[in-house]
């Protein structure tokens, strides 16, 4: 099969004015989420309530781009009903699609709003083209978002493999785990992605200075410390030096960011559908500077493959904004799986 | 903020030298703490402040330490304003430090915290929460006319 489309651009929006900026800069569809813990990025002041969402999918959809919903955590014991009803919200607003990850929830979508189109969040974690297969021919889902653990030889074989759309991360900080399992956070604080939206939360979180160093600690562990001048990273567990067998590194992954300018022609020939770009909790500035950077790269290779030349000013706009001091391919281009 | 007037000018990365920072310091420090008091309270006015962050802000110190200025601004939320508090809370509920140029660029829209933050140009201490909470309330605020507040017309004028 032959696959000459360019893939979407799929942007972040934390709140309304990132919402503009990236369909302002160029993004085919825009994901946000509820100020609750329904949603992924459950942050202190960040996300949207109802009113922003009906004026933020009115500007998307008039200006002829998609808005998802991203319901995207596990529904808890005994308060499923949150969830269900945030999918209903999902529904009447006329969101473009609802991305869940929850079995039990993409059940009762499809049951409840038969009309709603649904994808697979990169918390459902499907890596193989079985588990997509499985969400489309028990849920209906249309699309799926891979989990960032994948070499592109993997994720050319689900494409070959399902008939569902396949979108992929293009940019942004790394969770390095196979999202949706990873419970480093939960072992420091109790609180994890899945359970409460989010990862490391800021109420553990302490920044400390002293002269010449700035100190992190989650829940009194102490993550990191970094001299004056050495680049930060978020305080994820995954992202700590630790000390190990005397030797203290980076024990688990370099605080890194993804970044595919350089394999963007491969994703396109491989079929991928959408690419994606992490970032919901980042300002409106940070989506305008890595939308307008995405947009031109994907209009560059929209004029041919072979021309397709990374060019410098893209790669110093996407350094500047990424956590860590390097960006990376991921596990695209990773030699062991 | 981006109106045309801001959009076209490009604030550089610049850090003002030693001695700028050592006269700042010997100044007084309350004016900064009242213009900017002042900027946050037309905010409020106009509504774009979202209440559910407001409440979170109650009774909580704030500092804005301009490093290469010497600029130092303290103020608090109470009962629906900005107030500047003058005297300098020893222990803030949360301080950012930065340059000048660092906090036009964050004000313009022209660079993301978060950026600024990894790249240590900004240092955030104190409540990380409320510091969430902060950035996130001033992220999604939309800024339709504030340039055209006197107050921040002043502001740019004076740099
Ligand atoms: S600790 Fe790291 S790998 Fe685990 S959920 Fe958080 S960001 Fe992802």
């Amino acid at each position: 099969m032959l696959h000459n489309k360019l893939p979407e651009l799929v942007c972040p929006a934390g709140s309304l004015p990132a919402l503009r900026a990236a369909v302002d800069n160029g993004a085919d569809t825009v994901y946000f989420g509820y100020k609750n813990d329904t949603n992924a990025r459950n942050f202190a002041g960040l996300n949207f309530d109802h009113k922003a969402m009906v004026e933020g999918i009115h500007y998307a959809q008039t200006r002829g781009k998609q808005v998802l919903m991203a319901i995207n955590t596990f529904p808890q014991p005994g308060r499923e009903a949150e969830w269900q009803r945030a999918v209903d919200g999902a529904a009447d607003l006329g969101v473009d699609a609802v991305i869940l990850a929850d079995i039990g929830l993409l059940d009762y979508a499809c049951k409840r709003h038969p009309g709603l189109r649904l994808h697979l969040s990169v918390q459902g974690s499907a890596t193989s083209y079985e588990a997509v297969n499985f969400a489309h021919r028990e849920f209906g889902v249309k699309r799926a978002v891979l989990p960032r653990v994948l070499t592109l030889a993997q994720v050319e074989l689900v494409i070959k493999n399902t008939p569902i759309e396949i979108e992929v991360f293009g940019f942004g900080s790394l969770c390095v785990m196979n999202e949706g399992r990873c419970w480093l956070s939960s072992y420091a604080t109790g609180e994890s992605p899945n359970t409460v939206g989010a990862c490391s939360p800021a109420k553990f979180v302490k920044w400390e200075k002293s002269p010449g160093q700035m100190s992190t600690r989650l829940n009194g562990i102490l993550i990191d410390r970094y001299g004056d001048g050495e680049a930060a990273g978020y305080p994820t567990l995954c992202k700590g030096r630790f000390e190990v067998n005397g030797e203290t590194y980076y024990a688990l992954e370099e605080p890194t960011s993804l970044n595919v300018l350089e394999i963007l022609p491969e994703i396109a020939r491989i079929g991928v559908s959408a690419i994606k770009v992490e970032g919901r909790q980042r300002s409106p500035t940070y989506v305008a500077q890595v939308t307008r950077t995405l947009r031109a790269a994907l209009d560059e290779l929209a004029k041919g493959a072979t021309e397709f030349k990374v060019k410098p000013a893209w790669q110093a706009e996407l350094g500047k904004v990424s956590e860590g001091v390097q960006a990376t391919l991921g596990a695209y281009n990773r030699p062991w799986r | 903020m981006p109106t045309s007037l801001f959009k076209s000018f490009a604030i550089p990365r610049f850090t003002l030298p030693a001695f700028v920072s050592a006269v700042g310091n010997r100044l007084p420090q309350w004016p900064h703490a009242l213009v900017l008091t002042a900027g946050l309270n037309a905010a409020l006015k106009m509504k774009l402040l979202p209440e559910d962050s407001l409440t979170l802000l109650e009774g909580r110190t704030f500092l804005v330490d301009v490093q290469d200025t010497g600029g130092r601004a303290a103020f608090t939320y109470r009962d629906g304003l900005f107030r500047p508090l003058f005297t300098l809370p020893p222990t803030p509920d949360l301080a950012f430090a930065a340059n000048l140029s660092a906090f036009l660029q964050l004000a313009l829209r022209q660079e993301d915290p978060d950026t600024l933050f990894f790249n240590r140009e900004l240092s955030i201490e104190g409540d990380t929460e409320l510091g969430l909470v902060v950035k996130n309330m001033l992220d999604a605020v939309e800024w339709p006319s504030l340039p055209s507040l006197p107050v921040f017309h002043r502001k740019a004028a004076d740099y």
